[in-house]
């Protein structure tokens, strides 16, 4: 059953990938605000006056 | 102060992919409506006429149409809306969006044109042959390009939920697409899967799961968390749940893969440590139901003025419903009724109709008024759609469980006396018939639906004017830090996260391949059963045309230890019996009986008759006529390359046996045509017009569905 090696060298190199992620989010701060993001994305930037490039 | 960036999102992108869906989507949902059809009016396979609508060859152009076609282009439609949003910065490379556009459009159309002709790697939901195999790692390496480079490019430093769970997407579907499709070439359309038998189960149905899970679950985990938050215009229930559950989530996941194997030759502690793990995902996938029902609290009147919320609603319900039935069918008493019956058919599409249908829907029904500056052409419309699709999935599903159930307590049904009560598998069948032409209904209802829907949004697309370049300000990203121009290079690396992550992974990933798989796999091909020979000539060639046929979307391979399995088909599968089989053919549904004790069990003849005409063999079959398999010439010039290729992967044919394979080939092929003197076989032939049947493709069919599972009944001997 070597596939089962190949997989789980596989699988686990990808979860160490994500664990690395995880690591590096927690201590870059990414989730020191657990609330603000989630209102963030509501809004949307647009610029003031719509200028608009529009080629159709 | 920092002064104010302009820059514009590109919507033109996230149309053309929002195109692509839909028309891919309707083709997907046609052909799914025909071979539904098919199984009803076996006519309707058209085998008599051509052998490219049949059921095996239309169902791997539906199931690749509607996952690779439908559910990826409305997966990048969503991705390239709202990371643009989400980073406040337009795609990295306008040119790098352009080319996977295309691409991944050219992808599909060359699925469209080589599925129907046959040319399938039989690997469910990977049944591409290798050139377009490696057209998608490309393009899929060139979509990750375009999204990495957007994150580093914004200007938004904290990463929103939704990109890491196409973080998670991009990683994990080039990781598990890759180490699946490994294959030897033998020509431009064909291959040979380096992985045998039970290790090519694993690997593929490792690959087969994940790809529900990460190519049709996190990416709309994703949109769910950008578009219901928008559409209800109110932040998620819990930010923090759903980091949660995303990190959760990706951890549990890729260990579940082993459930769909259950019960199979496959070692029993691989089997365990799937069941745990799938019982496990309960919770991370119902954290994500919740905080997506959740978001509506205090909302839901607004359920009922919008469409896209009432999609959303029924779409995060499905996805909660499946990932409920996921770990119930993982267990291995549930499996045991479950497995190769409807009751997979009615969960997967559960998850189809339901989360990815309407959450795609819903976030259409949102997202093109709004580039194209213009209400809903009609929301009257689109609630029909709504309520006509719901109707569809539950039209569709509910006769599905049920055939399930049926068939599943049918097969298992002993007497008093002990025997089976339905020894002939046709009864099983036609016991459902009734359930399969509901399900049809079902089906037309939700494509009905599409097509309304694809009206509604047309209007609204020409009476609106799309905008192209969609102006936006935001402030640069500050500096967190000042750039020392004396530090050791690997400390800027660190700096980079997500660069280092993915060029680890790429490097070790590809390494690892190159280097250790292939030898891997060819050492362990050593037999473990001294009677389970190779394949002889002819049956190889018979095999590569039960491949081409699709075959496995309808018989399984693989005899459960269970004593109703053991009574209708014989003796159940070992391991060791598969070492040749490049690729396996398990199989995952019955809608035929089993075949892997197939050998024997018949005369030749009436393999001829069943293949010509099924139903004169079988009264109320339902099985394609296969006529033109009859009349039909056996390409014999691969042979020679088949043999070598199969040497390479380790199965022991003598050196130089592929100059002599051919004659071997005759020899077992005429013999088998000079046995074929009955006057049933002979009326065949006659009215086949076929004067000498050995050199015809039915011959190496018979002969490989004879040798079928009679290498350990020559051992008992």
């Amino acid at each position: 059953m070597s596939a089962i090696i190949v997989l789980i060298v596989c699988s686990l190199t990808v979860a160490l990938g994500f664990l690395v992620a995880f690591i590096w989010s927690v201590k870059a701060g990414q989730y020191d605000d657990d609330y603000t993001p989630s209102v963030r994305m509501l809004f949307d930037d647009t610029a003031t006056e719509q200028s608009v490039d529009n080629k159709k | 102060m920092e002064q104010l960036e302009r820059f514009y999102y590109d919507n033109r992108i996230v149309r053309n992919f929002a195109i692509a869906t839909i028309a891919w989507g309707l083709i997907g949902m046609l052909v799914g409506l025909w071979i539904a059809l098919e199984i009803i009016f076996p006519a309707l396979n058209l085998s008599q006429y051509t052998p490219f609508t049949t059921f095996g060859r239309l169902r791997p152009l539906h199931t690749n149409a509607v996952i690779f076609a439908f559910v990826g282009n409305g997966m990048f439609t969503g991705i390239y809306y709202s990371l643009q949003r989400l980073c406040k910065a337009r795609m990295f490379n306008d040119t790098l969006s352009a080319i996977h556009f295309w691409g991944w459009q050219l992808i599909i159309v060359s699925a469209a044109l080589t599925l129907p002709f046959g040319i399938t790697t039989s690997k469910e939901y990977a049944e591409l042959e290798w050139p377009i195999d490696i057209a998608i790692a490309l393009i899929w390496v060139i979509f990750g390009i375009n999204m990495i480079g957007t994150i580093l490019k914004r200007r938004e430093r904290h990463l929103y939920v939704a990109i890491w769970f196409y973080i998670a997407t991009f990683v994990t579907v080039a990781m598990l697409h890759i180490v699946n499709s490994l294959a030897i070439p033998i020509s431009l359309t064909k291959s040979y899967s380096i992985y045998a038998g039970v290790q090519d189960a694993l690997v593929q149905w490792w690959y087969g799961h994940n790809a529900v899970a990460f190519f049709l679950t996190t990416p709309y985990l994703g949109l769910m968390y950008y578009f219901l938050p928008k559409a209800v215009n109110r932040p998620v229930y819990s930010y923090r749940l759903s980091i949660i559950h995303f990190w959760a989530l990706i951890f549990l996941y890729i260990w579940a893969g082993p459930h769909h194997l259950l019960y199979t030759a496959l070692p029993d502690w691989a089997q365990s440590l799937g069941v745990v793990f799938s019982v496990m995902l309960i919770a991370p996938s119902w954290g994500g139901m919740i905080n997506g029902l959740l978001t509506l609290r205090g909302a839901w009147d607004r359920v009922r003025e919008s469409p896209a919320l009432k999609f959303f609603v029924v779409a995060i319900t499905a996805y909660g419903m499946s990932t409920f039935e996921g770990p119930m069918l993982s267990l291995k008493n549930v499996n045991a009724i479950a497995h190769f019956t409807d009751w997979i058919v009615a969960h997967v599409h559960v998850g189809a109709l339901g989360w990815n249908g309407f959450l795609t829907f819903g976030m259409l029904y949102w997202l093109m008024p709004r580039m194209y500056n213009r209400p809903l052409h009609s929301v009257k419309l689109a609630n029909f759609h709504f309520w006509i699709g719901t109707l569809g999935i539950i039209f569709y599903t509910l006769p599905m469980y049920w055939a399930g159930f049926t068939q599943s307590l049918m097969w298992k049904d002993f007497t008093a006396e002990g025997i089976l009560r339905y020894p002939n598998f046709l009864e099983t069948v036609t016991q459902i018939m009734p359930m399969y032409e509901l399900r049809s209904l079902g089906g037309t209802l939700y494509l009905v639906g599409f097509i309304v829907f694809i009206y509604n949004i047309w209007r609204t697309m020409a009476a609106g004017q799309l905008t192209a370049n969609e102006a936006a300000e935001a402030l640069p990203l500050a500096k967190a830090y000042k750039e020392d121009t004396n530090e050791h290079w690997h400390r800027r690396i660190e700096r980079r996260p997500i660069q280092l992550t993915v060029f680890a992974l790429i490097a070790v990933a590809i390494g690892g391949i190159i280097e250790f798989v292939p030898t891997f796999m060819i050492q362990s091909n050593v037999p473990t059963i001294a009677s389970v020979k190779p394949y002889t000539p002819l049956e190889l060639q018979g095999r590569d045309i039960y491949v081409r046929e699709g075959c496995y979307t309808c018989h399984s391979q693989m005899v459960r230890p269970f004593r109703s399995e053991t009574e209708r088909y014989g003796e159940y599968s070992k391991a060791g019996e598969f070492v040749y089989d490049h690729p396996f053919q398990w199989g995952s549904k019955r809608t035929g009986p089993d075949l892997h004790r197939e050998g024997g069990k018949y005369p030749d003849s009436w393999h001829l008759n069943h293949m010509y005409e099924p139903s004169s063999m079988s009264p109320g079959s339902i099985m394609p006529a296969y006529p033109l398999m009859v009349s039909t010439v056996l390409d014999t010039t691969t042979t020679a390359a088949k043999i070598r290729a199969m040497q390479t992967l380790g199965v022991p044919y003598p050196t130089g046996y592929d100059k002599i394979a051919n004659s071997d080939l005759h020899k077992q092929a005429n013999q088998i045509a000079k046995g074929l003197t009955d006057q049933s076989s002979e009326a065949v032939l006659a009215d086949a017009g076929v004067d000498n049947v050995s050199d015809k493709e039915i011959i190496a069919l018979i002969a490989y569905l004879q040798r079928l599972g009679t290498d350990i009944k020559a051992k008992k001997e």
